[in-house]
């Protein structure tokens, strides 16, 4: 068995006397697709914020390809919940963000990133601005402002949270296709089942405040998985949704 | 501006037909007519007050963009420095103006001053405001990234003050007139605000209101220039309407 890529184990933390996360231990192998589902304010962002190194852990473990997180190393490509697309640059200079913090120029960054707006389905809109981006565009140019960054790890925060159903729907799809060719690897929160049950290869399920893992499901469908429609993914879902609504038993 | 216009038609109107003195009341046509007869002196006297205006604006524009990064980089200096601020933003200038003509005399120096005074607290407070307003998540993203402070600052806070900035500027640089005016009006060789002293001690309010009717253009053109301004700087501030 290869080492984790991320491991956490018995992580807490605290805000002053609220208890956010109690006990959050999980693991995400290189290449694995692994959500976390959870009810809202359940701590989900705050578990992202331990490991973009934003807020330090009360207690246990995080450890990176087998060592601990050490602070200030930045290992991951973080997407906040909201987009955080910068309204003053065009679509090409947010996107290239990460890289120029990185120190790469401005002209090396935007041609490293050109090649990819075709795949983003954004060619021709480099050079607009975010507010004249439709709601999907904007979430596939935040996500192509994250993988350029080319971390061993993205952490995606509710990526389509802010959109309508069937967008939402569009952009699930489009970012299983995604995966399927490109592999990374990937630590997804979201509150949608059926967005985990189609792309995760592992889902774990929080519990409300203070957040433990409740349970832990293997999705052991191939990708690209079949339609909602089919029993296997049905199951899975009931399932899911079962542990959501009583968590105790 | 069709308000405006019935105003001086009416205001000509009763000016003719009830026969008052031009003493008290001059027609807007005699003022006009006596203001391009004056136009020289009006051009030289706008001109020192419109120097006055720039230099005291570009100041107090420096000091408080300088103080908005000090405080906004040393949170403790924050409190230690806005009291003192608000205390001169309280001082009344019809006080205030004659003492610093005093103590810096006739020349430009005590209107650069004045204009600084009364600019300079507000155009701080909206800088200082425009950083606060910054998007957490934006400032988060850039964290994760790993970029320093200075770096958030340059790419993040300072980007999001621009609105913040520019209703701040449209404001003061409408004071700033005003304020170059007041100190003018305490003591100078030159400006509109002493343009318009004479004129009054010389029984000749169709001058005043002349200079009057001047200082007000200034005004709007400043204020049309800092809008125009605004557009060249935030092109992405009027484009969310044009979605695929
Ligand atoms: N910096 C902070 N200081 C104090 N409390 C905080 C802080 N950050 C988060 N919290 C609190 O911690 C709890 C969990 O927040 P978090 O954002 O992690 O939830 P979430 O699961 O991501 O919720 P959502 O589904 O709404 O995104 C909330 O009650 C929130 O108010
Ligand atoms: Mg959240």
């Amino acid at each position: 068995m290869s080492t984790p890529r991320l491991e956490l184990r018995h992580v807490r933390k605290r805000f002053g006397d609220l208890a956010v996360l109690a006990d959050i231990s999980l693991s995400v192998r290189p290449g694995e697709f692994v959500s976390i589902l959870g009810p809202s304010g359940a701590g989900k962002s705050t578990v992202l914020q331990l490991l973009t190194g934003a807020l330090a852990g009360d207690g246990g473990d995080i450890l990176v390809d087998g060592a601990p997180l050490a602070p200030g190393s930045h290992r991951f490509a973080f997407m906040p919940q909201r987009d955080a697309l910068m309204p003053w640059r065009r679509v090409i200079d947010n996107t290239t963000l990460g890289l120029e913090v990185e120190g790469l120029s401005r002209k090396t960054a935007r041609a490293r990133v050109e090649p990819l707006f075709l795949e983003f389905g954004l060619s021709g809109f480099e050079f607009h601005y975010p507010a004249q981006l439709s709601g999907g565009m904007r979430q596939r140019a935040a996500l192509l402002r994250t993988v350029v960054q080319e971390r061993s790890m993205l952490l995606l925060d509710e990526p389509f949270g802010a959109l309508d159903a069937l967008t939402r729907r569009e952009m699930q799809h489009w970012l299983a296709g995604m995966w399927t060719r490109h592999r990374w690897t990937v630590l997804l929160i979201t509150h949608d089942v059926r967005e985990a049950v189609l792309l995760s290869d592992r889902i774990y399920v929080l519990s409300a405040r203070p957040a433990r893992i409740v349970r832990r499901f293997d999705v052991p469908l191939a990708h690209p998985r079949p339609s909602a429609a089919a029993p296997q993914v049905a199951a899975i879902e009931a399932d899911i949704l079962k542990t959501l609504f009583h968590p105790e038993e | 501006m069709l308000s405006v216009t019935a105003l001086f038609l009416g205001w000509e109107a009763y000016v003719q037909l009830s026969g008052i003195s031009p003493t008290a009341l001059p027609a807007p046509s005699r003022i006009l007519v006596q203001g391009i007869e004056q136009r020289e002196a009006l051009a030289e006297h706008s001109l020192a007050t419109l120097q006055a205006t720039t230099f005291g604006f570009a100041c107090s524009l420096s000091a408080a963009f300088l103080f908005s990064v000090l405080v906004d980089f040393f949170r403790p200096l924050r409190r230690a420095l806005f009291p003192v601020f608000i205390i001169t933003q309280t001082l009344p200038l019809v006080a205030i103006a004659p003492l610093i003509v005093l103590w810096f005399g006739f020349g430009l120096t005590p209107k650069i001053v004045l204009v600084a005074l009364v600019t300079f607290f507000p155009m701080l407070v909206a800088l200082a405001q425009g950083y606060e307003a910054t998007d957490r998540d934006i400032e988060a993203l850039l964290a994760s990234m790993g970029a320093s402070r200075v770096r958030i600052f340059l790419s993040a806070r300072l980007p999001s003050a621009l609105p913040y900035f520019f209703a701040g500027l449209r404001i003061s640089i409408t004071y700033a007139v005003v304020g170059a005016i007041f100190a003018e009006y305490a003591g100078a060789a030159k400006g509109l605000g002493i343009y318009i002293l004479n004129a009054k001690n010389n029984f000749r309010p169709d001058l005043v209101l002349a200079a009057v009717g001047v200082s007000a253009t200034l005004t709007l053109t400043l204020f049309g220039a800092t809008v125009l301004v605004q557009r060249a700087a935030m092109p992405w501030a009027r484009l969310a309407e044009s979605k695929p």
